[in-house]
């Protein structure tokens, strides 16, 4: 086989590419068979949906491939929406100001998982659940059960203003350009090389000169600031700051990221795929919306495309061994 | 010739595509204690794992007393009889040594409940009989490498096997320990035990094993009563052709002081080490296994911080625990753990090559594949490294290409200093000539060595001078003209330093 | 240590090992410790806290989620977790009401049977994909967190269940007491008292705690490391199934929403409760007394005049510093090790 068509064919099973074609097919199909999927206003949802789901799995992916986790991203979300909220409450009337804050608290809050993490070495899974009810908790002394709406209407048209011509939100622009800052940074920098390997065998990482702890680091920090991004997007979208907002969001975030071929013991995966898992859940649940199906039945489907995501290279795995494995059998005796 | 214990015939078994086994045959007899000898690679683990029903053959049988032995998984194996001792000690670190002793088999009381007295009591007597003293009480954490292979092997004994295999017992263990490993050893095959012996020490294999199966390159060779083999008729059986001389170590003048280590101290691993490594010289550090001479090569390269002490290469310090630095200042390490600490297993070849110069090969801060390969490649050939793809992982290498690799990765970087922790541990012949003749002519080259080894023959080969540690201190430093194994073994137990 | 001189090193070694396991005994009695002065501290405030009506109902608060946990530090010990059991238990909870509206004259142990058996099924799915698969458990309970979930309110559809719905029997066993305790308590007891023996006393439960510190390892020593990881799951899942059939004799009435997000609080009580996170080591003894502590801190705030709003930020601080305590905790026993074996 010549060297590029094995290269193409090589490029095809990777699982970004089925993740890619997955999405196509699902927009494809909907648009074909449900009333309203093709649709700009469709887009629009789809867009608005998964952009702070995208935000958050930016660095997500980064922190996964280095075989750790960190599930407090949803807490932060809602306790900088607090934060915002009883800012302005307060008088803070600068928006500039107010994301700049609200940023600078996402880092803190990622710097504090970061620091029981990488400082005292304790597992991130356990790590993050902890943070994830202390800064949930956190959000509720601040906010209590207020919910803070009054934001200047400029604001929060701004926030999901469409680009000039279409019905899709600017903000995609900001999240394709992070976007392409967390690819390049992954697969294209020397740091990225160095979050496989440390993802892979975190010892011998550091016997190549890679500092593990302070990269590490450093990612729980991004993580802290993407998801208070989100959440200020979550305020200005929804014009309304509560200190629930996005609960539950880390799951969704987890699975799209692991739909999206990153393995949870780290060390492999790519941002493409999650993406592309990203907008595969969001316009899977919309159309099916669309479609009468109920939203509960999007449930199921989630959990079994993340079920099938593992599962299926699992068994195609050992059915191959299996094949293989009779084959050498029966040929053997004759050899 | 009796009925064997346990014989394979026609046994075979591949991995994907590489064959680790082709048509290999081998005959166990009771009260015998029969030596697997060959190179890295040779397919002796595979061996082991199909003894030990971790793997199953492909093709062939294994028969027990003549009769056909069916091993699914491990637990067959035991049931028949068959006691394994890893290399690498297999321990529950959560969990009390005896219960590790007797996971699966623990002492019953009423209601089939586990006795734990009876239990504490049992792995006490087996301590006893292996004359150690070791709490049944404490948990296999914080267990030295010779303690934990000390629970293995009382493992092996309380199973009361038929045939005990040992895959490299003795890497890690000292003299002392090996003596008593192998009295254990050889009570058990009097007893009647077939003992299978794997080492790449043939003094050990000529002192246990009345016979010797040499296998090359996953296939039997031959098999030989021991008494009829000499020590070079094995290695040959073992490479296939005549080796060239092993240690070529080129005579070169010592230049400037490249590597100086000044009162380098780890509170309870080492303690107060100083010396000196020059441009154009071979120091060997020498000692047994726990002497620290590992750690004193970590903490100099910053993956291990230390307490006390200063690391000086060409006269400038290096920031205490900081390996980057290190490299960047011209220190490369290849590390003892060739699979844990030398490399990323799941990795390609390439990216593990590059991964110490990554910052290098950047271009305003990015990687561009063009660089990579040829960076790899280059590499690659020049240390003559047999790989399939340079994008395959290199988990799919053998052991001596393996650590091909991890030279390459670090000869790359263009070292000033090049500590060698254990270079040839585990690799086969013809790779470990490769290998001395690479360090010397590094050494030639005008790059400081520092080659941290067990082995007492590569040791005064190839060193200039030799350093002994006796636990966790310096206490010899030997030209290499006054080197020989007395002065080396004399200060490694600590009685040079009191004469 | 090195062949010349063995004997004192070993000795050291010894006493080490007597460190290590104060350290453990330490775990459990510091949750009860903080558990007891948590009380105590309360009642100094308000001595109501301590009044039998309280006391009872902090047991009752305690009982679900302490179920919960035992399974769950089962889980934890071969080291997996299992978040699916929220779901479970909301099925499994529906499910009562579902089949109490179908067949009003059930006996209750007969429904408390079936509620565990949908649980073991449901785990058995769980365990299943994982022990067969080979696939990380964090996913595949990830995944049927979603699943048992969804189906979960394709069956309610919105619907709710009342307590008119069901037996008046059923519901009485939900505030019943026998001698002041709370006979929900008792079955949380029970299973404690049952999985706690069988971990400790049979070789199985030893075998868990095996896979759970060495998975590799635990398959070299013919561990049967699949079945056990599944019949853990199974254990799991029944368990939260059984939580569900006493969460709908409390609470009474049922959508499809009961147990949702539970998942992490019970992770929280067995970490709390010193079970670690990594496997092969804790009890689930600790767990239970980590769900109690739990409990008991929801319960104390509002007394000790603490805004209730706290609550949350309060378990997650607790989580922190149990993990950081166990961490310290074990690097002085490693640190002690190490000096002792030096300055022999």
């Amino acid at each position: 086989m010549s060297e590029p068509a094995a290269r193409i064919r090589r490029a095809l099973g990777t699982w970004d590419v089925v993740v890619l074609l997955a999405l196509v097919a699902v927009a494809v199909v909907g648009a074909l068979t449900v009333d309203g999927v093709a649709s700009p206003r469709f887009w629009r949802f789809v867009v608005l949906e998964a952009i702070p789901i995208a935000l958050i799995a930016l660095p997500m992916t980064l922190i996964v491939i280095t075989g750790e986790i960190d599930l407090s991203v949803a807490s932060v979300l809602g306790l900088t929406c607090s934060v915002m909220g009883q800012l302005w409450v307060s008088g803070v009337t600068s928006l500039p100001l107010l994301i700049a804050l609200a940023l600078l608290l996402g880092a803190v809050l990622g710097a504090v998982n970061g620091l029981f993490v990488t400082g005292f070495g304790l597992p991130s899974l356990a790590v993050t659940i902890g943070t994830l009810a202390l800064y949930r908790g956190l959000a509720y002394v601040v906010l209590g059960d207020r919910a803070v709406a009054n934001y200047p209407t400029t604001w929060t048209t701004t926030a999901i203003q469409p680009l000039p011509g279409t019905t899709i939100p600017w903000m995609i622009l900001v999240v394709a350009a992070l976007a392409v800052v967390f690819a390049v940074v992954l697969h294209a920098m020397p740091v990225g090389r160095g979050l496989y390997a440390m993802g892979n065998n975190a010892e011998a990482a550091r016997f190549a000169g890679v500092d593990v702890r302070l990269t590490k680091f450093w990612l729980f920090v991004a993580s802290g600031a993407m998801s208070a991004l989100a959440g200020v997007f979550w305020t200005l979208r929804f014009a309304s700051a509560r200190a629930d907002n996005g609960s539950g969001l880390e799951l969704a975030v987890v699975a799209a990221v692991l739909l999206g071929g990153v393995s949870i013991f780290g060390g492999r995966g790519a941002l493409l795929g999650v993406l592309a898992a990203v907008a595969l859940l969001g316009v899977l649940r919309n159309a099916l919306q669309l479609a009468y199906v109920p939203a509960n039945t999007l449930t199921v489907i989630t959990g079994s495309l993340l079920i099938a995501s593992v599962v299926g290279p699992n068994v195609a795995g050992m059915l191959r061994e299996r094949l293989r494995r009779r084959r050498t059998t029966t040929v053997s005796p004759s050899s | 010739m009796p009925t064997p214990l346990l014989a394979l015939d026609g046994v075979s078994k591949s991995f994907g595509a590489v064959a680790a086994l082709r048509d290999v045959r081998l005959e166990l007899h009771a009260g015998e204690a029969h030596a697997l000898v060959g190179e890295n690679g040779a397919g002796k683990s595979t061996l082991v794992k199909i003894l030990a029903g971790v793997h199953a053959p492909d093709a062939g049988t294994v028969t027990l007393d003549g009769r056909p032995l069916l091993l699914s998984g491990p637990a067959d194996a035991r049931a028949a009889g068959i006691a394994v001792i890893y290399q690498e000690p297999t321990l529950f670190a959560d969990l009390s040594v005896a219960e590790n002793i007797f996971m699966g088999r623990q002492p019953l009381r009423s209601l089939r409940r586990v006795d734990y007295a009876a239990m504490r009591e049992r792995a006490a007597e087996l301590f006893a009989r292996l004359g150690v003293r070791l709490d049944p009480d404490r948990p296999a954490r914080g267990l030295s490498i010779a303690d934990q292979q000390l629970v293995e092997i009382a493992k092996a004994i309380s199973l009361d096997a038929r045939v005990l295999v040992m895959d490299e017992p003795t890497a890690a263990l000292s003299g002392i320990e090996v003596e008593r490993l192998f009295a254990v050893a050889r009570s058990l095959r009097d007893a009647g035990t077939a003992v299978l012996f794997i080492s790449h020490r043939f003094d050990e294999v000529f002192a246990l094993c009345q016979t010797v199966t040499v296998m090359r390159d996953g296939r039997w060779v031959s098999t030989d009563p021991a008494g009829t083999l000499t020590v070079d008729e094995v290695v040959r059986r073992m490479v296939g052709r005549e080796v060239s001389a092993m240690y070529p170590k080129q005579d070169t003048a010592p230049g400037e002081p490249r590597l100086q280590v000044r009162g380098l101290t780890r509170h309870g691993v080492f303690d107060d080490v100083t010396f000196t490594v020059h441009a154009g010289e071979i120091v060997a550090l020498a000692g047994l296994v726990g002497a620290g001479r590992s750690e004193v090569s970590r903490a100099i390269f910053g993956v291990d911080r230390h307490d006390a002490g200063e690391v000086l290469l060409d006269g400038s310090r290096l920031p205490n625990g900081d390996t980057a630095a290190a490299i960047r200042a011209g220190l490369a390490l290849v590390p003892e753990d060739r699979r844990q600490q030398g490399l990323v297993m799941e990795l390609s070849v390439e990216r593990n090559t590059n991964l110490p110069r990554r910052w290098r090969l950047s271009r305003g801060g990015l990687l561009f594949g063009g660089d990579e390969r040829r960076a790899a490649t280059t590499w690659a050939q020049r240390l003559q490294v047999k790989a399939g793809r340079l994008t395959d992982p290199v988990s799919t290498l053998s052991g001596g290409n393996q650590q091909k690799v991890v030279l390459a990765k670090w000869l790359a970087t263009a070292p000033k200093v090049l500590i060698v922790d254990e270079p040839t541990r585990g690799i086969d012949v013809g790779t470990k000539a490769e290998v001395h003749r690479l360090l010397s002519q590094l050494a030639a080259d005008g790059v400081a060595v520092l080659m941290v080894s067990s082995e007492l023959p590569e040791v005064l080969g190839m060193a200039d001078r030799v350093l002994v540690m006796h636990e966790g201190r310096l206490t010899a430093d030997i030209p290499r003209a006054r080197a020989d194994e007395q002065s080396v073994m004399l200060a490694a137990t600590g009685q040079a330093a009191a004469a | 240590m090195t062949a010349v001189d063995t004997a004192p090193a070993e000795t050291a070694t010894g006493g080490g090992a007597r460190l290590a396991r104060r350290a453990f005994a330490v775990r459990e009695l510091g949750i009860a410790l903080a558990l007891v002065l948590l009380v105590v501290t309360t009642t100094v405030v308000n001595p109501r806290f301590l009044s039998a009506q309280n006391l009872k109902d902090l047991l009752l608060g305690s009982t679900i989620l302490a179920i919960l946990a035992v399974g769950q530090a089962v889980v934890v010990i071969t080291r997996n977790v299992d978040l699916s059991i929220g779901s479970i238990l909301g099925l499994s909870a529906f499910a009562t009401g579902a089949v109490f509206v179908a067949v009003p004259g059930l006996p209750i142990p007969l429904m408390l049977v079936i509620g565990t058996a949908l649980g073991a099924v449901l785990g058995a799915v769980n365990g299943g994909l994982i022990a067969a698969a080979r696939v990380p458990a964090l996913v595949v309970t990830l995944g049927t967190l979603y699943m048992f979930r969804g189906v979960d309110y394709m069956w309610a559809t919105g619907r709710q269940i009342n307590a008119a719905d069901m037996p008046a029997a059923f519901l009485g066993m939900g505030t019943a007491t026998v001698l002041g305790v709370p006979v929900l308590a008792l079955f949380a007891a029970a299973v404690l008292v049952a999985v706690g023996y069988v971990l400790r006393n049979h070789r199985s439960g030893r075998e868990l705690y095996a896979i759970g510190s060495d998975p590799a390892a635990a398959r070299l020593s013919g561990i049967p490391s699949g079945r056990r990881v599944f019949y853990a799951f199974v254990t799991s899942g029944a368990l939260a199934g059984l939580a569900g059939v006493l969460h709908a004799a409390r609470f009474g009435t049922l959508d499809a929403n009961a147990g949702l997000g539970t998942e992490l609080n019970v992770v929280a009580a067995v970490v709390v409760g010193g079970v670690a996170i990594f496997g092969g080591s804790g009890s689930v003894y600790g767990a239970a007394l980590g769900a109690v502590l739990l409990t008991t801190i929801r319960a104390a705030l509002p007394v000790l005049g603490i805004n209730p709003f706290w609550q949350d930020a309060a378990v997650g601080a607790l989580i922190l510093a149990a993990i950081g305590l166990d961490r310290a905790l074990s690097a002085r026993v490693a640190r002690s090790l190490r000096e002792r074996k030096a300055h022999v």
